[in-house]
């Protein structure tokens, strides 16, 4: 085990000991132990920087199941190694945020400290595992421990509904991507992602394809909260808001972007990837804008504004993943909308991150999230106010703030599909533009209502619970960290993260474009003159402001979307259909009455049968090995089936028992014909038994309701016991005719006297040569009289008791 | 000579069985078809005699000693719960 995997396990280590410092130190916040954790880590990835400036890329195994190719490969390359920095780096923000924002008196620190960092863990497990396996085996780590934080505050409805929503979403998805994972080795014999990426052009032909992509895109959308797999998303809001910042804004939801930027070398040689990938995105960016706007909750606006900012980077990565369909680096169109997406990427975790937490601010100061409520907070909390303007521009890409940036160069990667003239796309080319222009509008719109409503305007301190006053220091400190970068991304995007980070990343993204010697330049310029770019953002500035000043007039807009068309409700019916459609299917069939269960196994006894006899053509009747039939023997099937029929048509349950005594004594007859006396003596005797226990039956049944009726006639019983009597005949006398080889009986005829020592040689069998058959047939008598004993006996002492 | 003898024996006690079965499944009433089964019984040991004759073997003599056993302890069990309705009675109370 490397220092490396250590690294990545490190979390998962620690996450042992959080409960023994809590239960240990209950006077020092819980928190304070775990800080170090993710600074530690951060430092030492941060460390690999200048590895992976260079192209190289660092790779450590450590075997796990070798046989089956599984191994526990870490690999930091650009991609992974920014992830890592943004999950240490902001979960350190986090867990200095969540001191100062969960009590040590009132929570359960121990239970939330383990759960954040059984998510770190899993979280760097996913980006930094070479192995798919071994990612899948993190990615639903994070799901799982998403629910448990989700659920939290779990003796609240809301919070176990959104835990349980997120769960079912998002490992539906990631048993999908199981799937792809699956038969991505089919294709390749490999779960190793270096190995798969470099057979990629071998398996773009392959029948499975296409399915693997699918369900590979079925993983990375639920997870990412894509259209229409977004709604768990604002649903998780119910989680802490340390939470909701970490895992819902820049790390667990970037897991399904991850995943596509990770394997767009592998999947992005076929058209349909491009499509998907640009094409959800792009919906997922209008519908989470669009429906951010009517949101009155602050963590709900969020919630619809993260969906949409991963709909932006995710159509993106798609529209960039054609630069794989054109050849060298420079002047490739397309680099620059994956630039676009690593570089919004990062900045979308600064400004989120620190957008929750001004929510939980305003949260933990005021007691409401509800914009209606708040109002004129600018005097009371100024600071805070400070670093939601900063935020908040940055969402609506405003200069000087890092989203301008990235919202430029998205609009010019969105340009640029229509000059895409792959995949036969051009008619729906210029919708990518229109769209992402409309949404950036909606925005702009939510984002100035998220600061405008809830810090200017009037102050009304009659609906608010707690007067408002600014935040405490600490709980500040994560907030302001994160809104510096916000401006200083701004103002040195190229030193800071072009080289050091983005290049790294697009050379993982994009592994084959890159020759020898050559890398990824990516000058990210704030000044690129009067670009049709430039003008679209003042565009979407001016009727920003247009449609927010008017917002109250065009609301309506919103009820043209009821809310029996929202998925949600598409949602919860699905699974009110599907609880109660099963149980009616389960109460169908399973009736409690055992008349049935019996009609169902004889059905499928006579159907089996019969298909298989018809199917392979089983059935042969061979006369060759029948014997002749003697008078005796015609005589007394004469009398078994007299006595059966009428122990079937009897009045009474008497003459019932009786019929069947007389069968069996006619069947001991039979073995008499046959030269069995050993047998015949034996069913005489258990007849004889049998038929005396049939009547101590017969005489405890109840007074009341005691029907001496005969059988009741149903045609489907007769059908049934007259299909289950011909198979059994059917099968039988096919039986009789296939005979393969002789009997094993003339070993026993000859060595019964020599090697055994006697002479009757149904007993040398029974108690020699095959004397384990009667040893345990001995062990099911016993168990059958202990069993009868102990029933009589339990219910005399209960009725004792009594 | 012997065979056909046993034959012929063995004709009539078949149509014997077949009338007690007759009685037995007819009734009208229970003793009727306790004494036919007990009948059945009877002529079981005189039809396996006639077949162990038939079959030259020995083997089925205990079989012969087993049925009138039998045949005895279920009449009489019979008998006792048509008359009691019960086949064990409990011990008395003390």
């Amino acid at each position: 085990m490397s220092l490396l995997h250590l690294a990545i396990i490190a979390p998962l280590l620690w996450a042992i000991l959080v409960p023994l410092f809590y239960k240990s130190f209950r006077q020092i916040h819980t928190g304070w132990f775990v800080l170090p954790l993710p600074i530690i880590l951060f430092i030492y990835f941060f460390s690999f920087i200048s590895t992976t400036r260079h192209q190289a890329i660092v790779m450590e195994t450590l075997n796990w199941i070798p046989s089956m190719g599984i191994n526990f490969t870490a690999k930091v390359d650009g991609l992974g190694l920014l992830f890592a920095l943004l999950i240490t780096g902001i979960g350190a923000l986090v867990i200095l945020y969540s001191i100062y924002y969960l009590s040590k008196t009132k929570e359960k620190l121990n239970t939330f400290y383990t759960y954040l960092l059984l998510f770190m863990g899993a979280m760097l497990g996913v980006v930094l595992s070479d192995n798919l396996i071994v990612m899948y085996a993190f990615w639903e780590l994070t799901s799982f421990s998403s629910f448990l934080l989700i659920g939290y505050w779990y003796h609240r409805e809301k919070s176990r509904y959104g835990a349980q929503k997120s769960m079912i979403i998002t490992v539906f998805g990631g048993l999908a991507m199981l799937g792809g994972i699956v038969l991505l080795h089919l294709m390749t014999g490999s779960f190793s992602i270096t190995e798969i990426i470099s057979q990629s052009q071998d398996i773009v032909s392959h029948s499975l394809f296409i399915p693997a992509l699918l369900c590979v895109l079925l993983g990375a959308f639920t997870k990412s909260a894509q259209f229409p797999f977004h709604i768990w998303l604002p649903d998780a809001m119910e989680a802490p808001t340390p939470v909701s910042a970490y895992l819902h804004s820049a790390t667990m939801v970037k897991a399904g972007i991850y995943l596509v930027a990770r394997l767009t070398p592998v999947f992005a040689v076929d058209g349909l990837w491009v499509w998907l990938v640009a094409g959800f995105g792009i919906v997922t960016l209008f519908w989470g804008s669009f429906s951010a706007v009517k949101q009155t909750d602050l963590k709900s606006i969020l919630a619809f504004s993260t969906v949409s900012q991963l709909g932006l980077i995710m159509s993106l990565l798609g529209v960039g993943a054609a630069a794989l369909h054109f050849p060298g680096v420079k002047d490739n169109l397309y680099i620059v909308a994956t630039t676009a997406a690593v570089f919004h990427l990062i900045n979308h975790a600064t400004f989120k991150g620190s957008l929750f937490m001004v929510a939980g601010i305003v949260d933990h100061e005021t007691g409401t999230r509800d914009i209606r409520k708040l109002g004129g907070l600018m005097h009371f909390m100024p600071i805070t106010f400070t670093i939601a303007i900063i935020g908040t521009f940055s969402m609506a890409g405003l200069p000087p703030f890092n989203g301008f940036l990235s919202k430029e160069m998205f609009f010019t990667g969105m340009l640029h599909v229509l000059e895409l003239d792959l995949f036969n796309i051009q008619s729906v080319a210029i919708l990518f533009p229109i769209i992402a222009w409309i949404a950036s509008v909606f925005t702009f719109i939510y984002s100035m209502m998220l600061v405008f409503k809830t810090f200017t305007g009037k102050h009304q301190p009659e609906k608010l619970d707690k007067k408002p006053h600014e935040a405490p220091i600490g709980m500040l400190i994560s907030p302001t960290i994160l809104a510096s970068l916000v401006i200083i991304i701004f103002f040195f995007p190229n030193s800071l993260l072009s080289e050091n980070i983005i290049s790294p990343a697009l050379a993982a993204i994009f592994p084959s474009l890159l020759n020898t010697g050559t890398e990824f330049v990516t000058h990210i310029g704030i000044w690129h003159g009067p670009t049709p770019e430039l003008f679209m953002t003042l565009g979407v500035i001016a009727l920003g402001i247009l449609l927010y000043l008017t917002f109250p007039k065009w609301r309506k807009v919103y009820k043209l979307f009821p809310d029996k068309l929202a998925l949600n409700r598409l949602y919860d019916g699905i699974i009110d259909r599907s609880q109660s459609g099963s149980y009616r299917l389960t109460t169908s069939y399973m009736t409690g009455s055992i008349r049935s269960y019996l009609v169902y196994i004889f059905t499928f006894f006579i159907i089996i049968l019969a298909t298989s006899l018809v199917v392979k053509d089983a059935f042969k009747l061979d006369t060759v090995h029948v014997s002749s039939i003697g008078i005796y023997e015609l005589l007394l099937a004469l009398f078994v089936v007299i006595g059966a029929i009428s122990t079937v048509f009897a009045k009474t349950r008497l003459a019932s028992i009786l019929l069947l005594g007389a069968v069996g004594y006619t069947v001991s007859l039979f073995y008499v014909l046959f030269r069995a006396p050993d047998l015949a003596l034996t069913q005489l005797v258990i007849e004889t038994v049998s038929v005396a226990l049939f009547l101590v039956c017969f005489y405890h049944l109840p007074k009341l309701r005691k029907e001496d009726s005969r059988v009741r006639f149903k045609l489907t019983n007769a059908l049934i016991s007259v299909g289950v009597g011909v198979m059994v005949t059917l099968i039988a006398l096919s039986a009789h005719s296939n005979k393969f080889f002789k009997s094993i009986s003339q070993y026993y005829i000859e060595n019964t006297y020599t090697e055994a020592a006697g002479k009757n040689m149904v007993n040398v069998i029974l108690v020699d040569f095959r004397g384990f058959d009667t040893l345990f047939e001995i062990t099911v008598l016993a168990i059958a009289s202990l069993g009868i004993y102990g029933m009589i006996r339990l219910r005399l002492t209960r009725r004792d008791e009594e | 000579m012997l065979d056909i003898v046993i034959r012929i024996a063995l004709f009539c006690l078949a149509l014997a069985m077949v009338a007690l079965i007759y009685r037995v499944i007819k009734g009208p009433s229970m003793p009727d078809r306790i004494i036919a089964l007990d009948a059945i019984g009877i002529n079981l040991v005189a039809i396996i005699a006639l077949i162990s004759i038939e079959l030259r073997t020995n083997a089925f003599l205990e079989i012969i000693l087993l049925i009138g056993i039998l045949a005895f302890i279920g009449t009489v069990a019979f008998a006792k719960y048509l008359e009691k309705e019960v086949l064990f009675e409990r011990e008395r109370d003390h």
